[in-house]
Order: structure tokens, then sequence, then C-alpha cells
């Protein structure tokens, strides 16, 4: 057993995690165990166990390319699982395909890490998307409805009618999360949202986080390897290191996580039980 | 055997890839006939595949037209050449050259274009955007482009048969000095009714398929600036020829029996 597999068997010990199905009010409204995912020859996750209590705010954090992006995209079906399960509000996603998958989608908003807007739509329309295409409003109410969800975000009319070619990294992240937003999802999932933009329009985008998920009583997972964007976003952290969770605990609790991984991370030193693999 | 590993696996490996395309056609015309059916987005799609490939189309077969006129009165040169330059400009435009060639200037045109854009959409997640915005991108990117193609191919090839024969028209009369009352009436002697629904059925395989190719490799693009390259090119040189096959194949069914 590796030094992260102890850690990981010491901390799923610790939270105590339940050994039987919990009754609908304790019920996690993310729900993920067990959870394997290889591309090929390369083990991404391997037994992966998360849960997400509703209203919570959690935070996955951990080095480039050990699969957190994966972890949500199982979540959202548009990766599947070789083996575990995920349950969103109690209901088994994996294999889920078509309107059933739909229907669990609509539940859910994402901000992608590069935004991910649609080039050949202008903005308002990439903020209704969700609203026109998978609610069926109309054009006119969608597009009223975008301009309020743009306002939240602090952007103006005039920006509703660009393209997203025209839009700075920052106003692109904004109307990134005003898309997110705009059907004002129980779930929100934020995918590196302060990559590649400076410190201030950092701590924007992640004040407009915060702000939209405490004002829509929204459950978010993120993640991120910005530490300092996860203590401003995260209620509860967990780090993801070969495949699994191998600690977990409040935010508040982080600097004194006593996981020599964790505080090889969050204090960014190269000495330490994680190994980058260099070239030299 | 390690000269036979090789073999193998790039049999394997065709297989596999033809399995691959098989399950997306399939796929994606299911997507065509299921509603919800995007009318918007599927008028867009005729408007950039038959409207815009007019001017190239339009060009390729008036020159192919000129071509042709000139190239029989060379061959049939005091052998009733007339006559013989009228039907053959009217055949191999109406039966061949038409259908073939817009379809391979629309697979430049139009197939490279879907490649780049889904493949761009690929990698910078958005179709993935699309699946989390209850948006199935079968039916909202693959299915209009698909029907557009369809739709439209034959259109710019009845057109491509007028404009190819009226090349032949002008070289005739006003290069060649044939009667111009006489090269008409040849050329509408010999307009066939199965030549053109041949050739517009050719259309609509090749609009398919330039459509079909052009979605299937940029969906399946991947690895960023380098990934769309390829699947512009796939697509491009694989429309192509599928494009040639499928003409041998359906001219064989219009006119290769007795």
């Amino acid at each position: 057993m590796s030094a992260a597999d102890e850690m990981g068997a010491t901390d799923q010990a610790k939270s105590g995690q339940a050994k039987s199905d919990p009754p609908e009010s304790a019920r996690p409204k993310i729900r993920m165990r067990g959870v394997d995912v290889a591309f090929g020859p390369k083990k991404v996750l391997q037994g992966l166990d998360l849960d997400v209590g509703v209203g919570e705010s959690v935070v996955i954090i951990g080095g480039s390319g050990v699969g957190k992006s994966v972890a949500l995209k199982c979540v959202l079906g548009l990766v599947q699982p070789d083996a575990g399960s995920i349950e969103v509000d109690g209901e088994e996603v994996v294999g889920l395909s078509g309107r059933a998958l739909d229907r669990v989608n609509a539940k859910i908003g994402m901000l992608f890490q590069s935004a991910a807007l649609f080039d050949s739509l202008q903005v308002w329309e990439n903020v209704a998307f969700g609203l026109i295409q998978g609610e069926g409003m109309e054009r006119e109410a969608a597009r009223e409805k975008a301009g309020e969800k743009l306002a939240q975000v602090g952007l103006g009319p005039d920006v509703a009618e660009l393209w997203p070619a025209e839009l700075s990294g920052g106003m692109r992240k904004r109307v990134g999360l005003a898309r997110a937003i705009a059907t004002d999802p129980e779930i929100i999932f934020f995918d590196e949202p302060t990559t590649g933009l400076d410190p201030i329009m950092g701590d924007v985008i992640d004040k407009l986080i915060v702000e939209c998920v405490r004002g829509l009583g929204a459950t978010a997972l993120s993640i991120t390897h910005d530490m300092t964007s996860a203590r401003r976003i995260a209620d509860r952290v967990a780090m993801l290191h070969d495949g699994r969770i191998i600690w977990t605990g409040p935010v508040a609790s982080i600097d004194n996580s006593g996981n020599a991984f964790v505080e090889q991370f969050i204090h960014g030193s190269a000495d330490g039980p994680i190994q980058m693999q260099v070239r030299r | 055997m390690p000269i036979l590993q090789p073999i193998g696996r790039v049999f394997l490996n065709f297989l596999a890839a033809t399995g691959r395309l098989s399950l997306f056609t399939v796929r994606a015309a299911s997507h065509c006939v299921r509603p919800p059916i995007y009318p918007r987005l599927v008028m867009r799609q005729m408007v950039e595949i038959g409207y815009f490939s007019l001017p190239v189309v339009g060009l390729t077969t008036i020159f192919t037209g000129m071509v042709l006129a000139l190239q029989t009165n060379s061959s049939f040169a005091g052998v009733n050449a007339e006559t013989a330059t009228a039907t053959i400009v009217v055949f191999a435009i109406t039966r061949e050259l038409a259908p073939v060639l817009a379809g391979l200037m629309v697979a430049g045109r139009i197939g490279a274009a879907m490649a780049a854009e889904i493949g761009t959409m690929r990698v910078t997640e958005q179709i993935d955007a699309l699946s989390t915005l209850s948006t199935n991108p079968f039916k909202y990117l693959i299915a209009p482009r698909l029907i557009a193609g369809l739709m439209m191919l034959p259109i710019l090839v009845l057109v491509g048969d007028i404009i190819g024969v009226f090349g032949g028209y002008l070289i005739a009369v006003y290069q060649l000095d044939f009667n111009a009352a006489n090269y008409l009436a040849q050329t509408w002697r010999y307009v066939e009714t199965l030549g053109v629904v041949s050739g517009i059925v050719k259309a609509a395989v090749f609009g398919f398929i330039v459509s079909l190719m052009g979605c299937y490799h940029g969906y399946h693009s991947s690895g960023g600036a380098q990934g769309v390259g390829a699947a512009t090119t796939n697509a491009v040189v694989s429309a192509s020829i599928l494009i040639l096959g499928a003409n041998y194949l359906i001219t064989a069914l219009f006119f290769g029996v007795g």
C-alpha cells in the first residue's frame, strides 16, 4: 500500500462516510463511489470517492493531469467511467444517455476553463442558450433574462451584442459564468475558474462565483490548482492524487491538514512525496 | 511474424474506423428524421452550402463546358462535329462532370469548413458545453449540415448543368462558328431524363458524403490546432475518394446493366 493509499484510508476512516443509505435530507447532492477511468493504459481515476452536500461548495485541488476535469466530466456524462457509481440527487447517472442524461444535466450549470463560448453566437445568445434550447423559452424573454444575468456578473447591455471573439479573458469568464447560472441550476461546476487571469480579475471572478452560488443556494463543485482561489470559494477542500481523494476537510483546516501531500501542494514545493516527472 | 503484425494492425484499424464511421452515420441519420429539427440552423447551412457555393460551382462547370466543346470539336473535326459537340457536352455535363466536379469543389469548400468549425468546437470544449446545456450535438451540429448537404447539392448541380451546357454553347457559337439554332436544337434533343436524374441522385449522395465526412472528422478531432488541421485534410481527402467511388457505383446502377 502506497503512502497515498494509507493516508486515503486514514482520512476516509476519519471522515466517517456513511456505510448505509442515508435519509433523503442527509443524502449528498453528488455521490461518487469507486469511480475508475482509464484512457488506454493510462489510469486517470482509481476508486474516486467523493460526496458533495446540498448547498456545499467543494473544491478539488491537485496537480495538472491528475484527473480533476475528468471527474467533473464523469458527473456530466461526457466521460463514461469504467467502474463505480455516481449519483446526483440519489439518481445513478453512470450509463445514462439521451433525454435521461439531459434531465440530470438540466440541474447543472458549468463554467469551463476556456469559457467554451459558442463563437457563432452573440454574447446574449450564448447566455440564453440553455433557456432557449433546454427550456424552450421564447427568444425575446430569454434575451431579457440573459441581460439580467449579464448584469449580475457586472456586464452591461452593450456587451450582450458583442461576439465572443471581441471579449477579453476576464469578460469571457464572466459571460461563461452568466451562461452557467442562466437557468438557475441546483448544481454549478467550475473548471479552473481563475486560470489565465490576472490576480485582480481572479479575485473579481471568485467573488462573483461566491455571490452567484450563495444567491442561488446552489451546490458547487470546483476544480483548481490555484490555492488563493480555492481558499476564497471553498467550504471544503478535497485533494486528488493518484486517481483518488487522499485528503478532505474544511477549508479552514487546510493549513493544518497533517497530510504531507497537501502540505507540499499548498506550499508549491518541488520537494515532497509528490514527484513531478521532469525530463532533464 | 514481424511482417504480418503491421499488416494485421492496419487491417484492424481499418475495421475499427469503418465501424466508428458506420455507427456515426446511423446515429447522425437517425437525428435527421427525429424531432426536434432546427429549421433556423438548417436554413443557415443551406445558404452556406448552396448560395455561397454557386460562384465556385458556376465557374467550374462553365470552364468545363467550354473545354469540352473545344476538345470534342478537335476530336471530331470533319465528322459531323456540330452534332457531336452538342451531344457530348450535354451528356458529359449532366451525367458526370457537373455532379462530380460540384461534389469535389463543395468537398474542398464546405467539407473543410465543417471539419474546421466542428473540430475547433471540439478542442475548445464547445461541444461539451452543448451537452451540458441539454442540447444534443448531433441534433444541433450534425443533422442540419447533413440535411442541407443532401438538399443543396442537387440544386447546385442543376444550376451547374445549365451553366456547363451554356459554356459549351458559347464556344460552339462564338468561337467555332456553329449555327446557334442547330446547336440548341441538338442540345435539347439529347437532354435525357435519365441522365439528368442520375446526376441529381449522384449530387444528393455526394452532398451527404461531403457533410458526413466534414462532421465526422471534425467531431473526432483532438490535440489542438494540429488535430483540427488533420481533421480538415482528412475530411476533404476522404470525401473526394468516397465521391469518386460512389460515382462509379451509381453510374453502374443507372447505366451499367444492359
